[in-house]
């Protein structure tokens, strides 16, 4: 589990995370929501160290991340995987490259015991056969596969994906949201996600934080998020047209 | 102005000390450095050579028009030719070639990673990113820029040989018998050592621009370009220094 006590961020005089209290619970998939500049990715850079809080507490499993030494900090990011919004993928190595390179990094495995996982890993993402490709030759929802596919190439306890959906049209969003909520109950794994789309929150919500404005403005789940009364989060989930019909027929 | 320097500067140590570190795994090591060698070595091969044929050719034939005296000795030719190219002209002019070929080429590769987060991605893997695409980087220029820079010396002695040849400024064997004359060792050690600290500066400064770019393709552009301008200055500046303190 990951626990977020009274984070704040700044850049310069800029508060962009508001003391911000949330938890991500193991073996569910654990959402941050909230419109474009409201603070979400820079609390998953910094639930992924990339960033320093100012002040507050990021704990993984009760234990203080800020204050770990960089020893610890580094044995830690082993245990992540990361899909980042434009896949982040390695523009020289090929998928089986790219998915292979945590593992000949991070572990002493043989070449053999690395293919399997490999394949293993882009078989459970639908990219069989695909491993001599390079990611200029993928289209965008094949590359955040393969992201994915290297992000848990080797056996994460925390996964973090930042936008997977964006780009992506409505069906590979449904492909990849369903890809990650597989994976995360499959292995056990706490999932963190960074999305602003709809069909996302409703689909694998299991845990859902509102960021507005740098504030923690709601917390719940995927079937309280469509009922709350809090305006805020109403204005956010029902901005669209669809999304006002689908609550004009709730009432 | 002056703040915004010294910031820079402390950066740049800062980023130095990331750089060398022990790199997370050895064989992916060496394998990155023998890649970047031959993109280094083999890439830059060809230009280096056309640009010192020429450069020899010209130097010879501008050397010959300023000393035609019966005065002068005949080999007086060879030997200013050898002088300035080996001297001068071939750690300072292909130095400055190889920033605008392997500079800019390091600057844009670091900095398009940064861009589309690829260094983000080692970070969170735990790897010393800094370390793992720099280092090879770095340790490859300290070995490739002086063997080219020896290559190019080289080819631009031929060239100025070829020219001789050609134009019948001087006699061939005048010509050879100049090039040969009052050899030191010591310009040898002098030209290596100078190429070395000139690769260092190139490989460091270049990798340093790309590295801490933050935004998107404007500023990539602008790393660029900085990039080449401030380790070209470095250079004229520490090549002055340089020549002052051996010579």
């Amino acid at each position: 589990m990951i626990e977020i006590k009274n984070v704040s961020k700044y850049f310069g005089e800029r508060q962009v995370l508001k003391r911000i209290n949330t938890q991500f619970e193991q073996g569910k998939v654990n959402l941050i929501i909230g419109r474009s500049g409201s603070g979400k990715t820079v609390m998953m850079k910094c639930l992924i160290g990339l960033l320093t809080p100012e002040e507050g507490e990021i704990l993984y499993n009760d234990r203080n991340f800020n204050q770990f030494t960089a020893k610890e900090k580094q044995e830690i990011r082993t245990e992540m995987g990361m899909v980042f919004q434009g896949a982040a993928l390695f523009d020289s190595m090929t998928i089986e490259e790219n998915v292979m390179f945590p593992l000949t990094m991070l572990t002493n495995q043989s070449y053999d015991e690395k293919i399997e996982r490999v394949n293993f890993c882009l078989q459970h993402v639908d990219l069989a056969g695909s491993n001599h490709l390079y990611p200029a030759e993928l289209s965008g929802g094949m590359k955040k596969r393969a992201a994915i596919a290297r992000a848990i190439a080797c056996k994460p306890r925390y996964l973090f994906c930042d936008e997977p959906n964006s780009g992506l049209d409505p069906k590979t969003s449904l492909l990849i949201d369903e890809l990650i909520i597989d994976i995360t109950h499959e292995f056990d794994i706490t999932t963190v996600v960074n999305t602003h789309d709809i069909n996302s929150v409703i689909t694998i919500g299991e845990t859902i934080s509102f960021i507005y404005q740098g504030n923690l403005e709601w917390r719940g789940n995927k079937d309280n998020v469509l009922t709350s009364d809090n305006e805020k989060l109403n204005d956010f989930i029902f901005a669209q047209p669809l999304t006002q019909r689908i609550r004009e027929k709730m009432k | 102005m002056l703040k915004k320097a010294l910031e820079i500067i402390g950066e740049y140590f800062l980023f130095l000390k990331k750089v060398f570190s022990k790199p997370a795994k050895w064989s992916e090591f060496f394998r990155k450095l023998i890649d970047e060698m031959n993109s280094m070595g083999v890439g830059s091969l060809l230009i280096v050579c056309i640009v010192a044929v020429c450069m020899g050719s010209v130097i010879t034939t501008q050397t010959a028009l300023q000393i035609e005296s019966p005065w002068i000795p005949k080999w007086t030719l060879g030997f200013t030719v050898r002088t300035s190219v080996v001297m001068e002209l071939c750690p300072t002019i292909i130095t400055l070639l190889l920033v605008g070929n392997l500079g800019s080429r390091i600057t844009s590769e670091i900095g398009s990673m940064r861009v589309t987060e690829q260094i983000d991605a080692l970070e969170v893997m735990g790897i010393n990113a800094a370390s793992h695409l720099i280092l090879p980087k770095i340790i490859a220029a300290l070995i490739t820029i002086p063997i080219l820079i020896i290559i190019a010396i080289a080819f631009a002695l031929f060239g100025g040989y070829i020219t001789v040849i050609i134009t019948h400024v001087s006699s061939p064997y005048e010509f050879y018998d100049g090039l040969t004359s009052f050899f030191r060792m010591y310009d040898i050690y002098y030209v290596l050592t100078k190429t070395t600290i000139f690769a260092f500066v190139l490989s460091t400064v270049s990798s340093f621009y790309g590295y801490r770019i933050e935004g998107g393709a404007l500023e990539l552009g602008k790393a660029n370009v900085n990039g080449i301008v401030v380790s070209s200055f470095i250079i004229l500046v520490l090549n002055l220094v340089i020549t002052q303190v051996m010579l």
